[in-house]
């Protein structure tokens, strides 16, 4: 499905600056009851929100007063490894999170970042400690503020845009077909 | 040119480059299950598409499914749980697919399943919405793990956009000590290079040491890649992998067409790879970890060590410089898609043999699929762990992850032959240590962690 468009957005960061943070810690399993991608929101970083039930734990970033209504999660490295659960990133842009920092993601978080309309931005350890709790993300200009950012230009279009993937690849459909119909006679196996 | 066998599998499944430089890569089978892939079904249902080869779909129930012996096709393990099956159920059928439902013989863990029925094969590219696809390339796939908007998009084009991820080669020689397996070698690699180490890339795994090794072995080691932080893992298939794969319900009716091809796939001499690491097999110990990452794995005769991860020390409860083996245990869990087959359970059943688990602890196991179970109950393995003290469960993910439900109590102290010591994710506050399936069983014999090689110095406990 099409995503809303990502050209420039500014809002308040809050910063979850430990590495390795993976899916089961943004949205732990227990927390994943629905057969949808929706109604994920109150079941993000669950473990660590929450005290006790579902009270609010004050020492958690986002229960904290200066980061009430963040849409920017700062993190370290590998950012959204483990579990390639999509829902951590459902959860994350239906809490209203649009972009997320760090040093390096998980590589099927990632993706599912793009297929969402989420923006990652890969920056170093020492921009990122830098940052400023307002920011503003300019991804027609690829900055942040006055710091340039590098993404790969297909996500970039693809986020630009707000694209839908299958849409877009089914414009190759007569190529595909193609290509499975060569295949076929040369590996006549895989289609059997 | 000179290709990596990566690079062969790449170029066979290019179906095009894209103006956006990413490539078209064609998808040759996909494999669902009722955690994340019943999402991906029920949206692309509900977008009004459906899969372009549907008899190349597949899909098992092993997340949440119920692992009591006796269970009914609509038990879960998590609460809700019930509605995730039904609704597998239901889009499966509607998507026309293969459903390997609750109460076929066939069921168990998708990444043991798959390559049981011979449905993942050499050269092949198989996803799944599950990240430790990676096992499967242990047969010479090319195997990866995407989400479920991805899954939706290779179930409907037969394809997926993808850009080359770099590559590497781990070349590992030579004999292991005794007592050591693919597991402990896993956990060295990670604990060697660290969690991101893997550097995305697809890893082919080489030497004499995977070459001796057996496809079950294999898939251990594969199963691993992605707490290494790599793309996939791959290993050049040989006549083990053939050995393995002939006579299975899936496996090529062409079996001549198919083995001349798979004989081509290894990577040439000359080929470069972007990283390439060496490991002698006599350097890795029996492996245990002590915190929350993978990485955090010595060996089982060390100690906790000093560490800038204190919130991740903390969390296990542990003090620097405990000896690893003087750590007492509340809980063992054999299973998952890294060590749940039938080796795994003959190892474990080994020691186990004539002993019986200390008092204190609760010990399970579960097998990876109804065929390993049902061959493990042949052997009368199932006795020797019911005798002693082990639960016998039904094949299913398990205790490798919480979904809410039946676990171990919080605070409790685990050994477990999974994959993943994340926080919580055995179970709120649950302390998880990986290890083989012969150190869980050894360990759940001791009541704390426990080399196997030591009990045998012991003797049984006698009971
Ligand atoms: S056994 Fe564990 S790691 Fe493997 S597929 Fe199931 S939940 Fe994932």
């Amino acid at each position: 499905m099409a995503n809303n468009p990502f050209k420039q957005h500014t809002g308040i960061a809050a910063p979850l600056l430990e590495n390795n943070i993976d899916t089961d810690q943004i949205i732990p399993s227990r927390e994943m009851t629905s057969v949808s991608k929706t109604g994920l929101t109150g079941g993000l970083f669950a473990g660590q929100r929450y005290i006790k039930g579902r009270t609010l734990n004050p020492e958690f970033v986002l229960n904290q007063p200066d980061y009430a209504g963040a849409t920017i999660l700062i993190s370290g490295q590998n950012f959204g490894c483990g579990s390639s659960r999509e829902h951590a990133v459902w959860a994350l842009k239906e809490y209203g999170f649009r972009a997320v920092i760090a040093e390096s993601f998980g590589e099927i978080f990632y993706m599912n970042c793009i297929r969402n309309g989420i923006l990652p931005i890969s920056l170093s350890a020492d921009t990122i400690k830098q940052l400023p709790r307002e920011i503003t993300i300019d991804l027609v200009a690829q900055r942040i503020g006055a710091i340039p950012f590098d993404i790969n230009q297909a996500d970039r279009t693809m986020l630009l845009k707000g694209l839908d993937a299958v849409a877009l690849t089914l414009e190759h459909k007569s190529d595909i077909e193609a290509f499975l119909l060569k295949d076929k006679k040369q590996r006549p196996w895989i289609y059997s | 040119m000179a290709q990596t066998l990566f690079d062969k599998l790449w170029d066979m499944h290019r179906v095009k480059t894209l103006s956006s430089g990413e490539d078209l890569i064609a998808i040759d089978r996909v494999f669902l299950h009722e955690r994340t892939g019943s999402v991906a079904l029920r949206s692309m249902l509900d977008t009004g598409r459906k899969p372009l080869r549907p008899k190349h779909v597949f899909c098992t129930m092993d997340h949440i499914v119920s692992i009591k012996t006796e269970r009914q096709k609509d038990d879960a393990r998590m609460p809700k749980g019930q509605n995730f099956i039904q609704a597998t159920r239901d889009a499966s059928k509607e998507a026309g697919i293969e459903l390997i439902d609750v109460l076929s013989p066939e069921q168990g863990i998708v990444h043991v399943i798959s390559p049981e029925m011979g449905i993942v094969q050499p050269g092949m590219t198989l996803v799944c919405p599950d990240s430790h696809t990676c096992t499967q390339g242990a047969l010479g796939a090319m195997a990866w793990g995407i989400g479920s908007t991805d899954a939706e998009h290779a179930m409907v084009t037969g394809t997926l956009r993808q850009r080359k991820p770099p590559q590497m080669r781990i070349t590992i020689d030579g004999a292991f000590q005794s007592g050591v397996t693919a597991k402990d070698l896993a956990l060295y690699i990670i604990a060697q290079f660290g969690a991101s180490g893997g550097s995305r890339a697809a890893i082919e795994y080489a030497g004499s040491t995977i070459e001796a090794m057996s496809v079950e072995a294999r898939l251990t080691l594969c199963n691993l890649a992605v707490e290494f932080a790599a793309f996939t893992a791959i290993i050049a298939p040989d006549a083990i992998t053939a050995d393995y794969l002939k006579g299975r319900q899936y496996s090529p009716k062409d079996w001549e067409g198919a083995t001349a091809q798979w004989a081509t796939l290894k990577s040439d001499k000359t080929a470069s790879f972007d990283i390439e690491y060496h490991i002698k097999a006599e350097d890795v110990p029996p492996m245990v970890t002590w915190g929350t990452s993978p990485e955090d794995a010595v060996s089982i005769f060390g100690a906790v060590p000093h560490t800038e991860k204190e919130s991740s020390r903390d969390y296990m409860g542990l003090t620097e410089g405990a000896a690893m083996e003087s750590l007492t245990l509340g809980g063992a869990f054999i299973g998952s898609c890294t060590n749940s087959r039938i080796s795994d359970l003959r190892a474990a059943a080994a020691i186990l043999k004539g002993r019986h688990i200390d008092k204190n602890l609760r010990a399970i196991c579960v097998p990876g699929s109804m065929a390993v179970r049902r061959q493990a109950e042949a052997e009368g393995l199932d006795i020797i762990f019911k005798e002693a003290g082990f639960e016998w469960g039904a094949a299913g993910c398990a205790m490798c992850f919480y979904a809410g439900g039946d676990t171990f109590a919080p605070g409790t102290r685990v050994i477990s032959s999974t994959n993943r010591n994340f926080k919580g994710r055995q179970g709120p506050n649950v302390r998880t240590h990986l290890a083989s399936p012969a150190i869980v069983a050894a360990s759940a014999i001791a009541g704390r962690i426990c080399a196997p090689s030591e009990l045998e110095k012991g003797g049984s406990n006698g009971q």
